[in-house]
């Protein structure tokens, strides 16, 4: 299988912290990866160095065997047409009603023609089950809703791969479930890469090819999902298993 | 005294972020693909929507200054005269100043509340993820309406400032109407307009380019927009004061 994302060694940090020390990765094109860790151990910050929204102290990112890591704006901007990313929190604009949302990147781009782009914005509103929200305002929206529109802003330009920074944090569990198969059925439908950044051990299980975890700066692991059941790593065992390793049981 | 370095450094840190995004500006204006809908919206926002500022600010500096003109030159036996130093005054100087401290207070905190809540909330990150240009978006149509919506309301605010002026002299200091107006257009020359209109120019960029690098870079939430927004309106004023002297200069030479 070829390499869609590598990464080599990459470091960065904010002041005298230390985020990632060294990671060393590679994305597999087509297949979800899940990157586990901590809050703060720097997973979100891995993904913006992917398409450039923070730069790498050091280190190589390589994207479709690019490298990129001191890409120039312009540069970068033709890595953000193959790789997609949806935030968090959504980060839809405010002052735009949900299709103009979605449409945005079409229209930013000039990818297509307006009627183009309404049959565009509709088909992935339909694909995650908003199709009747179009002219709803993200105050209108509630979490789970604020993300699934994301993600049809995400997918609209029909990315190669998309980076999901906690898709599924602070959403109840049913609507996580909605979110975690949208995920597969990206990966299913439109064949995309995608990696995605979490520390919802049920999301994992559900949505990963192979999972990777982030531990101090670097990956501690990477596997497939039954690997990292049975993995000594007391961090990891400790994350998967709910419990603090270094706290005695009760 | 630790403190003195880290603070010069952050000094000369702040200077250069706001240097380099002039840059990235100026770029970006004469790079093209103006938003004329977007540019059209701040006119209203920036410009339309601050003229009761405009008219309550203008309107009582030219009635005070007529007060305290009349007062003065009674001691010359020249209160007549009048019409001819508030215009100067307000149309040199007051107008211009006074006008772009208090719209200027307006938009810059308005223009850092904005874009400091997009930036807390990854909406600057996401506009860069989807292919936009956060400075062609957001930077470039405020500027370009507030270079445009300043000078305008100056401009108005010399009308209602000599008006003021006109309304005192007529109904408390017992001048003429028409000796006023004569005194005002006697007195006043293209020079003295072009020199306030000139420098509400740099002005309108100097409070815009503020604005808009201090909600783009403030940090934390809520309490970081509400402190990078206080900022703006004292960093933004002084720099009006500071460069209104090195202007005058400047206009004066020219």
């Amino acid at each position: 299988m070829d390499r869609f994302l590598e990464y080599s060694g990459v470091r960065k940090s904010f002041g005298s912290k230390v985020v990632l020390d060294g990671v060393d990765l590679v994305v597999k094109k087509g297949e979800t990866l899940v990157i586990l860790g901590g809050s703060g151990t720097g997973k979100s910050v891995l993904l913006k160095l992917t398409i450039g929204l923070m730069h790498a102290d050091g280190g190589r990112i390589e994207v479709e065997g690019q490298e990129v890591t001191d890409a120039t704006e312009a540069r970068w901007m033709e890595v953000r047409k193959k790789v997609s990313y949806m935030f968090q929190w959504g980060a839809l604009f405010d002052s735009m009603s949900v299709y103009d949302n979605v449409a945005f990147p079409l229209r930013e781009r000039r990818l297509c023609d307006e009627d183009e782009a309404e049959a565009r914005v509709m088909e992935k509103l339909d694909l995650v089950g908003l199709a009747t929200a179009r002219n709803l305002f993200p105050s209108d929206l509630s979490g789970g809703m604020r993300k699934r529109v994301s993600l049809a802003r995400s997918i609209v330009t029909e990315p190669l791969c998309i980076l999901y920074d906690e898709p599924t944090s602070g959403l109840d569990p049913v609507t996580s479930d909605t979110i975690n198969r949208l995920i597969r059925r990206m990966q299913s439908v439109l064949g995309v890469t995608s990696v995605v950044v979490t520390h919802d051990i049920q999301s994992m299980f559900r949505v990963a090819d192979r999972a990777a975890f982030l531990y101090q700066g670097r990956m501690a692991f990477v596997g497939t999902p039954a690997e990292a059941r049975e993995a000594e790593h007391p961090v990891l065992r400790g994350f998967i298993e709910g419990r603090n390793p270094d706290e005695p049981e009760s | 005294m630790n403190w003195r370095p880290k603070r010069l450094i952050e000094g000369f840190e702040y200077l250069g972020g706001i240097t380099l995004l002039a840059k990235d500006t100026a770029q970006a204006v004469f790079a093209g693909r103006w938003d004329w809908a977007d540019i059209v919206y701040q006119l209203d926002l920036l410009g339309v929507q601050s003229f009761v500022i405009v008219l309550i600010t203008a309107v009582f500096i030219g009635m005070v200054l007529a007060l305290q003109t009349a007062y003065a030159l009674e001691a010359f036996g020249a209160k007549l005269y009048v019409g001819a130093v508030v215009s100067l005054s307000v149309v040199r100087e007051l107008a211009p100043v006074l006008i772009s401290l208090m719209v200027g207070g307006r938009v810059g905190a308005g223009i850092t509340a904005e874009i400091g809540s997009m930036k807390v909330t990854e909406q600057i990150d996401a506009l860069r993820a989807l292919g936009s240009n956060p400075i062609r978006k957001l930077i470039l149509p405020r500027l370009v309406a507030f270079v445009c919506a300043l000078p305008a309301l100056v401009m108005l605010a010399n009308l209602l400032g000599i008006f003021g002026g006109y309304v005192i002299s007529s109904l408390s200091l017992g001048i003429s109407g028409r000796f006023y107006t004569t005194q005002v257009f006697k007195l006043l020359k293209f020079a003295d307009i072009f020199s306030g209109l000139g420098k509400t120019v740099f002005f309108a960029i100097f409070i815009t380019l503020i604005g808009c690098y201090n909600g783009m870079n403030c940090e934390g939430g809520a309490d970081g927009v509400g402190r990078a927004t206080t900022n703006t309106v004292v960093i933004s004023s002084i720099v009006i004061l500071i460069s209104d002297f090195f202007l005058t200069k400047l206009f004066l030479a020219l």
